[in-house]
Parts: structure tokens; sequence; C-alpha cells
């Protein structure tokens, strides 16, 4: 799923790399626990998150995920959105809640990082 | 640690209670293996062990080294900080336990993954740590 369709689909405002938008997402995965993110997710990914600081975005890039929605109507503040232009990383801000721009994206196509995995497993 | 067939290798320092610049040390170690031009999937590795390296000695200790070294072959990452040392290992490696306090959870950290996730991206890994004194871990990630 393109990053524009995730952003049409969760109403969701551009916070940085507008010029992304483009970008091919293989999959999401949503977590306001970084590790977990470290743990369980896959490169390429969608991060969904409640957490608006800066490690957030160093995750992301630790993680080699290409773009970050924060939900929830959560906004961080200037240094971090300084940070992930920084680091090429895109932010969108929802309003929508965790539980629902999951289920929304999730609803239009995106899969899960378990799903990917038989998805290339299984050929 | 420099060996001879060394080909890169670079120390950095972290500072414990840094949550501003936590993580930035594990941000260049990444960049400089793009540099080198070392294969993703074993960059992503050794970045998340650097990583979660990095922030158990920001949450967790008062300052700590950060030294990586690649060779043809591998890349051993070692990070040794001066701290409180970790009573019980084997807890200590368990998904799931920490003693991280709310203001730390509340940064997103304290899912008690982190030793977890540092095993799991190594090949070799060993983690000594002495009470009052410090905590050193060490892993190498064949290439
Ligand atoms: N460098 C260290 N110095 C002292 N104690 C440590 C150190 N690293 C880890 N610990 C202890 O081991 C516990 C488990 O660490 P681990 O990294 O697995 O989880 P965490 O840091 O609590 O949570 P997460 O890594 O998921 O954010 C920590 O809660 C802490 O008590
Ligand atoms: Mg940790």
């Amino acid at each position: 799923m393109k990053l524009s369709e995730v952003q049409k689909i969760l109403q969701a405002e551009v916070l940085c790399g507008e010029e992304s938008l483009d970008l091919e997402l293989d999959t999401a995965c949503g977590s306001d626990l970084m590790s977990d993110v470290l743990a369980f997710t896959k490169r390429g990914a969608l991060l969904l998150t409640g957490l608006t600081n800066a490690q957030a975005i160093r995750t992301a890039e630790i993680a080699d995920i290409k773009a970050v929605v924060f939900v929830r109507g959560k906004r961080p503040d200037e240094g971090v959105i300084k940070l992930a232009e920084s680091k090429n990383i895109p932010i969108l801000a929802t309003r929508f809640l965790m539980f629902e721009s999951c289920g929304m994206l999730y609803e239009n196509g995106m899969v899960g990082v378990s799903q990917l995995k038989e998805a290339v497993g299984d050929g | 640690m420099v060996e001879e067939s060394s080909i890169f290798g670079k120390g950095f320092t972290v500072r414990g209670g840094d949550f501003a610049n936590a993580g930035e040390v594990s941000c260049k170690v990444r960049n400089i293996l793009k540099e080198i031009g070392i294969n993703s999937d074993i960059i992503r590795r050794v970045a998340i062990v650097a990583y979660e390296a990095e922030m158990n000695v920001v949450m967790y200790a008062r300052e700590g080294t950060l030294s990586f070294e690649v060779t043809p072959d591998r890349i051993k990452l070692v990070m040794e900080d001066e701290g409180n040392g970790i009573e019980n290992i084997e807890l200590a490696m368990q998904e799931g336990y920490s003693t991280a306090t709310d203001e730390i959870r509340e940064m997103g950290f304290g899912a008690g993954m982190g030793l977890p996730n540092i095993k799991k991206n190594s090949d070799d890994f060993k983690i000594n740590s002495i009470v009052g004194k410090g905590t050193r871990v060490e892993v190498t990630i064949s290439t």
C-alpha cells in the first residue's frame, strides 16, 4: 500500500516527507513499546504509534521502518519533526485511535508482519 | 580490541540519563556500516543490538562505551558500562522482565524485550555484570 493511500484512509496530516507519499509499504505494525517494534517488525514497514518523542523516530530508523503515523491526534514537538526530516522518515498524524487506525488500514488490504512471513514462506 | 584484519573500528561514549540523545550513537553506527557497504539485513541486526544496548545504558547505567569492529567475516559489538550492574542475569534475560520506572515506560521502553532482542539478533552473545560496578555485553554477528 502506498503512503498516499494510508494518508487518505486515515485522513492524516503530513507533518514531514510530503515528497515521499509515493513510498510503497509492505506491512504495518502498531505499538507504543519500542522494543516490541524492534522485535516484531520487518524492514519496510509502516509504524503506527502513540509515542511522539524522538525515540519513535530513532526506533524507526534502526528498524528500517519507512514511515510513521502518530495516532489519537497526538502531535510531536518541532524537534521531533526536524529529526524525522533529517533521517528522511515521513511522518503523518491522524485523529483516529490506534485500534481504529489499524482496523482501517487492515480493511483496505494492509497486512501484518506474521501474514507477510507466511506469504513469503509458502511462496 | 582492534585486530590486524580489522576493516573498521570505532568507539562511542553513551551517557546515562541522556534521553535527548538516546539512540543516536546506534544511528551513527548504522550509517557507518551503510557507508562501508555491509548487507542491509546484517546492518539491521547490528543496529537493533546496538540500540537496545545503548538504551539500557541510558536507562540503567551512568556511562558506557559502545565499540564496534568490522572484520571480513564478522561484526563485533561491545557495550561496556559503569553502573549498578545486574543482580540476576538469568532473570534479566527473560522476555517481559523489566525494572523500568514509569518515566521510562512513558518513553516507550520497559517491555523487558531488550536483552532477549539482543540475543536473538546475535550469532554469539556474552553478558557479564558485577553488581555495583557495571555491565558488559559482547555480541558477534557473522557477515
Ligand atoms: N546496562 C544495564 N545496567 C543495569 N541494569 C540493566 C542493564 N541492562 C539491563 N538491565 C536490567 O535488566 C532488565 C531487563 O533489560 P531489557 O533490556 O531486557 O528490558 P528493559 O530495558 O527493561 O525493557 P525494553 O528493553 O524492552 O525497553 C532491565 O529492566 C534492568 O533491570
Ligand atoms: Mg532494554
